[in-house]
């Protein structure tokens, strides 16, 4: 892949969510680049990971050490595992910079966490910037803008 | 039916001296009751004064579950009001913080306030013209908190006259909040990053207890801390280790670190883990720092302020502090099975930034919503707040490195896994409790 279509964009964004609603965590690493972050804003509008603090702005190694996490046989608030669902928009292609190697799509979701009989929605907007690396999509950042991202919640155990 | 109301027998039986009886958390009528006794008679954290540096600047909160709002006085000092208009009971701050100018105005009818409370102005008063309005509630105005301490910027209130003064409260335990302050090389704070608000469904008390409690960090935290040292394993050799690691790995330390950390209890509930080394002890230094705290304070000093390196300070009723993180978590009690956690994170004065990177990464990983270590906690609080409704054992157990000739209210440093701060925390409750009973 050298330049990608709008399609295979959207395509990517749509399936990225896919492995997480299938618990497929450690192919959805892999969509991670290695200098790639996960960041959930704490601030309605933040534009500082760090000097402001977030839910989560994760390199791949936290991002790894969740993902192993999920896995193990002492992960307490995981017995039994939680659940969730991902509602996309069509994910739109905001800006396409080919001679920077970097494409932003914006997707409108919503994003369902269960656990026993617990059932949570969250409304949010993701922001993909990805790049071709190796010849396949990669995210540089996924960003998750809960509409409500100050307001004081329970666990959030999965990724949205 | 009340059981616990007027009986201050009953409150007493509640807390025997090494078990306390499950209704202390799962118990609606005994949670009305700290409200009104333990959370009015004790001094209770309110805010920092940085959240209001300019006259006019106001923020909402709460002392137990009373609203009141803390705000700078046009002469420059912080006051505290009972937080509703004193016509109707309309909530008086908009916002939960921001500037409200020389007087606050009510948003129903208009009735204005000088932020000391008094009364300012009433539109169309005439109407009240020989009704005797001075003399009735509404009259005088928002109702100032009378006992209000600003310590180094952080600000504690105490709702009734009964209970003791600030200094004899809190004693020789402020010397975690002077340590706090002392990293500063210009010896103040300022609250920054934003507030995390983490909800829970248990008992304010759990949070408390779970503070000081040190034989857990490495069952609990095994998924997290543990995978964290796992993973990190395979790093490349050589590879430097990650602040965040750095931060993690300690929570998977073994027992006999934490017992040799030692534990401080001081009188009226308060104590600390911590006293000799903690989970905060080797991080990596950050550079520029030391540098300026030695201009600051001269460099054996400054070696003392470093040095000093408490885990977590528990201050009655309900807030923990974490000096050399900068920390202040704050367990805001809203039903006896619901407890909203506040983290508040500060910024060093005149400390380079990466100080303040590291607080933020240490309260998103650790204390967030999101945080896989407060997962599992929040676990174990949900899981005990329902195995408490089991009748056939009523008590919780608070017995570890028990001795009988332990006294309550004294000064003393033990084994850093004792559960003695715990016994001490709920000696102060049944006090504070039945004071005012």
């Amino acid at each position: 892949m050298t330049a990608p279509t709008d399609q295979q964009l959207i395509d990517f964004v749509v399936r990225e969510t896919r492995l997480i609603d299938q618990h497929r965590f450690e192919e959805w690493l892999d969509l991670f680049a290695e200098d790639g972050f996960y960041w959930m804003p704490l601030e309605w509008g933040q534009t500082d990971p760090r000097l402001t603090t977030s839910l989560m702005y994760e390199d791949k190694l936290l991002l790894k050490i969740r993902v192993e996490r999920l896995k193990g046989n002492r992960t307490f608030s995981q017995k039994p595992k939680s659940r969730c669902h991902h509602v996309l928009q069509t994910p739109q292609v905001d800006s396409r910079n080919e001679a920077a190697n970097e494409y932003v799509t914006w997707t409108p979701m919503h994003y369902v966490e269960t656990r026993l009989d617990q059932q949570d929605l969250y409304a949010a907007w993701a922001t993909h910037t990805l790049a071709v690396v190796d010849g396949a999509l990669k995210i540089k950042l996924k960003r998750v803008d809960i509409v409500n991202c100050d307001a004081a919640f329970g666990n959030i155990q999965l990724f949205m | 039916m009340a059981r616990y109301r007027g009986n201050l027998e009953a409150i007493k039986g509640l807390v025997r001296e090494t078990e306390v009886h499950r209704d202390v958390y799962i118990d609606e009528e005994v949670f009305q009751l700290e409200m009104e006794h333990v959370f009015a008679n004790t001094w209770a954290y309110v805010g920092h004064d940085s959240q209001v540096a300019k006259p006019g600047d106001y923020y909402g909160t709460t002392i137990g579950t009373q609203p009141i709002l803390m705000v700078r006085h046009t002469d420059n000092t912080v006051k505290v009001l009972h937080n509703r208009c004193p016509h109707k009971g309309t909530r008086i701050t908009t916002e939960s913080c921001g500037n409200t100018g020389k007087f606050f105005r009510c948003p129903y009818h208009a009735w204005s306030f000088k932020t000391d409370g008094s009364l300012l102005a009433i539109p169309l008063k005439k109407g009240y013209e020989n009704t005797g309005v001075e003399q009735s509630h509404a009259g005088r105005g928002m109702s100032p908190v009378k006992h209000v301490h600003n310590y180094r910027g952080f600000v504690f209130a105490k709702l009734r006259d009964v209970g003791p003064g600030f200094e004899e409260f809190f004693g020789d335990s402020l010397s975690s909040f002077d340590n706090m302050v002392d990293r500063s090389p210009a010896g103040r704070l300022e609250v920054a990053g934003g507030v995390l608000r983490y909800m829970h469904n248990c008992n304010w008390k759990m949070l408390v207890e779970n503070q000081t409690d040190t034989c857990h960090p490495m069952v609990a935290h095994e998924s997290s801390a543990g995978t964290a040292i796992e993973v990190w394993k395979n790093a490349p050799p050589g590879a430097k280790k990650p602040m965040a690691v750095e931060i993690y790995a300690p929570f998977m330390a073994p027992y006999e670190f934490f017992e040799n950390m030692g534990i401080r209890v001081w009188p009226n509930g308060h104590g600390h883990t911590g006293v000799h080394h903690s989970i905060h002890s080797d991080y990596s230094a950050v550079p520029g720092y030391f540098e300026k705290m030695a201009a600051a304070h001269g460099e054996e000093r400054a070696k003392a302020i470093l040095g000093e390196n408490r885990h977590n300070t528990v201050y009655f009723p309900n807030i923990m502090i974490k000096g050399p993180i900068q920390l202040v978590r704050v367990f805001k009690p809203i039903a006896a099975n619901k407890t909203l956690v506040e983290s508040w994170t500060f910024r060093l004065v005149d400390a380079p930034d990466m100080l303040l990177e590291r607080t933020l990464m240490y309260n998103r990983l650790i204390n967030a919503p999101t945080s896989v270590v407060g997962h599992d906690d929040l676990e174990m609080y949900e899981r005990a707040q329902e195995g408490l409704h089991v009748d056939a054992n009523q008590w919780v157990n608070l017995q570890r490195l028990y001795d009988p000739s332990e006294t309550p209210d004294t000064t003393a440093v033990t084994n850093g896994t004792t559960e003695w701060q715990m016994r001490n925390q709920f000696r102060a409750w049944s006090k504070f409790m039945t004071m005012s009973m």
